[in-house]
């Protein structure tokens, strides 16, 4: 098929994958940013195919994963309320909150809607003036420029019953905290390319520079993913670390020069926590000033919310790269998409949820050889520890973060 | 939740009480997962239904019931349709009323006889729009060769309904040697799938999102009837059919590799995945293999009787683009696993509820 079928081509992945094979002489541990990319290499089965020398980490980049607890249970709030339309992208309506999901406040008889662009929830506010219709703005740089013009245009065409539940995250940021990290084994990134596409690659030769790591734009077709390794492996292998861009067709330096405009209107740059990370500086938008009639949590008073997150999960540690997804105890047994204890294991782009959903089979752990019937009868619930300790709210520059009953910290 | 144990089959299971390792236990109301096709579907069969109705037959767990009744195999089926909208490239709720349960019935061998249908109308729907249902429906049945044999009617107060429900059953004769049922799947079994899948999940979400994909998509929406004769007059020891509607292609192949024991490969190049469908889902982030069709077939056939099978589908017009997509296998009973086109392999699980589109 054109666009798709030329980058599944398995004739050309395998010359790609020769090329990798020749190239490495030591191993090296790369980090696909992207949750997109993650699923692509399990879901094709890349990282069977590569050499046993390259490593693949999954990195933070899930929209759905990071999105605190915080906001889950601010948005469940909000949908409950009778007058309220919320409106969502489809794969957050399954991630748990504390204790209950946008589906069940659905069944409940909230007014909980699917959309696939922000600007259908604004069409729902035009057509139910008497309600007041939120959107659930989560994500990194890519979905944030639809969900800025969307403000943008409730306030142009003076759509007052309309606003924005906002919970955006960017990568840079979290690229310097992985790196930071004391436990960090990275070495390389494959940098998100549709992040890219708006931003441009112009926050990166700093990032390349000062931690000495190649970073490669990549896309998100089976050959794109080999394509960045190999372009990766051979930056290790002859000792450079600059950033190279194997993703041309979408993406510009400069980005798209429109929606970074449109960001720059609407929203700020402020601290954000990410759900089994932390608090990482300067790593989100709000929106600013200008727009703070249009965000829910200005108009909605939703503070209060105590949340708590299963003592079990160890998404974070997963998120940051620390640890492979059956490599947690709970992975399998009594953590499922059926009965996720975590975004990573309920969201689809998340790393948990992929290992499970196609690799279980041949993963070796022991908790991997347990299916999905033993899971579901093991007994254990997802209900979140009743626990108060507070969860670290340092930088993820810190320690990974323990794996003990904890609560997360009211940031947001 | 409490730690006491309630009665295995109790008449009336007390959600509050369960203890069970049911997966039910995280939700007291239904959600729209629970009429997926999925692991919810099955779940709230096997827990609350099943048990409350009990029976030999019912336990079969076919699309269709068989029955012997007076020395006679019949096959019995109901279904629901609930689609939204009404019309849509390619059908609409009358063709889905008589084809879903018209197939459900092929699936056993059986040609549909006679149907029974239902109609759960919502006030102040337009009797325009009745009448054009009706006549689609009844246009379909003429077509699929079966007779409305008795319905009903009931109204609902405006709000309570999405327009207009319909519920059809159907019977038909099983014919003599012809005894389709997972259990009867072994290793080796061929896997061949009728044409291209994915189609009408699409082109339904197409119409009720407002999505454009380049191309009009139009349902797969027919009948099958004839396409499971042509396959039957090559031989009658089919060992399973199975039409991949809620849950799509993964669901039937998981449910048919359970009740089998066997292991599923399915080789991914082969699916056939018309382009315009592939683009939606990439675009959507949804798997073709559970997109839902309700004009197709998946068949495990004996080896033996593959190559002739397939001919006889091909030259049918409902098979023209019928594929071996793969085999079953001794290892990994009851999974289904695919070999990616780059040579790798993925497990293809049961979904759990719907498909949800991601966000990018």
């Amino acid at each position: 098929m054109k666009y798709i079928d030329e980058f599944q081509d398995p004739d050309l992945a395998r010359r790609l994958l020769d090329d990798i094979h020749a190239a490495v002489t030591r191993p090296w541990a790369l980090m696909e940013v992207c949750g997109g990319q993650t699923h692509t290499i399990i879901r094709h089965g890349i990282d069977q195919l590569l050499p046993d020398q390259v490593e693949l980490i999954h990195g933070p980049g899930c929209p759905v994963c990071v999105t605190p607890l915080e906001v889950i249970d601010k948005a469940l709030e909000v949908a409950s309320r009778p007058g309220v339309i919320f409106c969502s992208f489809g794969d957050m309506l399954r991630v748990p909150g504390t204790g209950r999901d946008l589906f069940q406040v659905r069944s409940e008889g909230g007014d909980v809607r699917v959309v696939y662009s922000p600007l259908d929830a604004l069409k729902i506010a035009q057509q139910n003036p008497d309600r007041e219709v939120v959107f659930f703005g989560i994500g990194f740089e890519t979905t944030a420029p639809p969900n800025a013009m969307t403000v943008y245009q409730a306030r142009k065409l003076g759509i007052r019953n309309f606003s924005l539940l906002v919970s955006h995250v960017l990568v840079p940021p979290a690229i310097e905290a992985i790196m930071r990290s004391p436990n960090c084994r990275v070495q390389a990134f494959l940098a998100a390319g549709h992040v890219c596409s708006v931003m441009g690659t112009g926050e990166y030769p700093e990032l390349a520079e000062r931690f000495r790591v190649p970073i490669v734009v990549t896309g998100f077709e089976p050959l794109d993913i080999l394509e960045g390794v190999r372009r990766t492996v051979l930056q290790l292998e002859r000792g450079e670390h600059t950033v190279d861009n194997a993703y041309a067709r979408a993406v510009r330096p400069e980005g798209n020069p429109a929606a970074r405009a449109m960001l720059a209107d609407v929203f700020e740059v402020t601290d954000r926590a990410w759900r089994g990370i932390g608090v990482i500086p300067a790593s989100g938008w709000r929106l600013s000033e200008r727009y703070r009639e249009y965000d829910a949590e200005h108009r909605f008073s939703v503070s209060g919310i105590r949340t708590l997150e299963p003592a079990e999960c160890r998404s974070g540690e997963v998120l940051q790269g620390l640890l492979k997804p059956h490599e947690c105890e709970a992975f399998g047994t009594v953590c499922t998409p059926r009965t996720p204890l975590g975004a990573t294991m309920v969201s689809s782009e998340g790393a948990c949820a992929a290992y499970y959903l196609y690799r279980r089979l041949d993963l070796p752990a022991a908790a991997a050889s347990k299916t999905a019937a033993a899971a579901e009868h093991a007994g254990a619930s997802g209900t979140p520890a009743p626990d108060s300790t507070p969860v670290p709210t340092a930088t993820a520059t810190a320690a990974p973060a323990p794996h003990a009953p904890r609560e997360a910290s009211p940031v947001v | 939740m409490s730690d006491t144990t309630t009665e295995p089959h109790a008449p009336v299971p007390d959600l509050t009480a369960w203890t069970c390792p049911a997966p039910l236990r995280d939700q007291n109301r239904v959600v729209m997962g629970h009429g997926g096709g999925g692991a919810l579907s099955a779940e709230l069969v096997q827990h609350i239904f099943a048990p409350a109705f009990g029976g030999e037959v019912l336990a079969q767990m076919g699309d269709a019931a068989a029955l012997s009744l007076g020395g006679v195999r019949l096959a019995f089926s109901t279904d629901s349709y609930v689609v939204r909208p009404l019309f849509f490239p390619g059908g609409s709720i009358g063709d889905l009323a008589v084809n879903g349960t018209v197939n459900d019935l092929a699936m056993s061998g059986a040609r549909a006889a006679y149907l029974s249908c239902g109609f759960i109308l919502e006030e102040g729907v337009e009797l325009s729009v009745v009448g054009r249902v009706a006549e689609a429906l009844g246009a379909a049945a003429r077509a699929a060769g079966v007779e409305v044999a008795t319905g009903d009617t009931k109204v609902v107060e405006a709000g309570h309904g999405d327009g207009i429900f319909i519920n059809t059953a159907g019977i038909g004769l099983i014919p003599p040697g012809v005894d389709l049922r997972p259990q009867r799947v072994v290793p080796g079994d061929v896997v061949i799938v009728s044409g291209a899948i994915g189609v009408h999940g699409v082109a339904i979400m197409s119409v009720r999102e407002g999505l454009e994909f380049g191309v009009e998509i139009e349902s797969d929406c027919a009948a099958l009837g004839g396409l499971v004769d042509a396959m039957l007059a090559v031989t009658p020891d089919l060992h399973v059919l199975r039409d991949p509607t809620r849950g799509g292609l993964a669901a039937a192949l998981n449910e048919i590799a359970a009740a089998a024991g066997v292991g599923v490969v399915v080789q991914e190049r082969n699916v056939p995945v018309p382009p315009a469908v592939a683009n939606a889902c990439a675009i959507l982030g949804l798997d073709p293999l559970y997109v839902a069709n309700e004009g197709k077939l998946v068949a495990f056939v004996p080896r033996e009787h593959a190559d002739a099978v397939l001919d006889a589908m091909r030259a049918h017009p409902l098979g023209a683009d019928a594929q071996v997509i793969g085999e079953a296998v001794d290892a990994h009973p009851g999974m289904v696993v695919a070999r990616t086109g780059l040579g790798g392999t993925r497990v293809v699980d049961l979904p759990i509820g719907e498909q949800l589109p991601r966000i990018c």
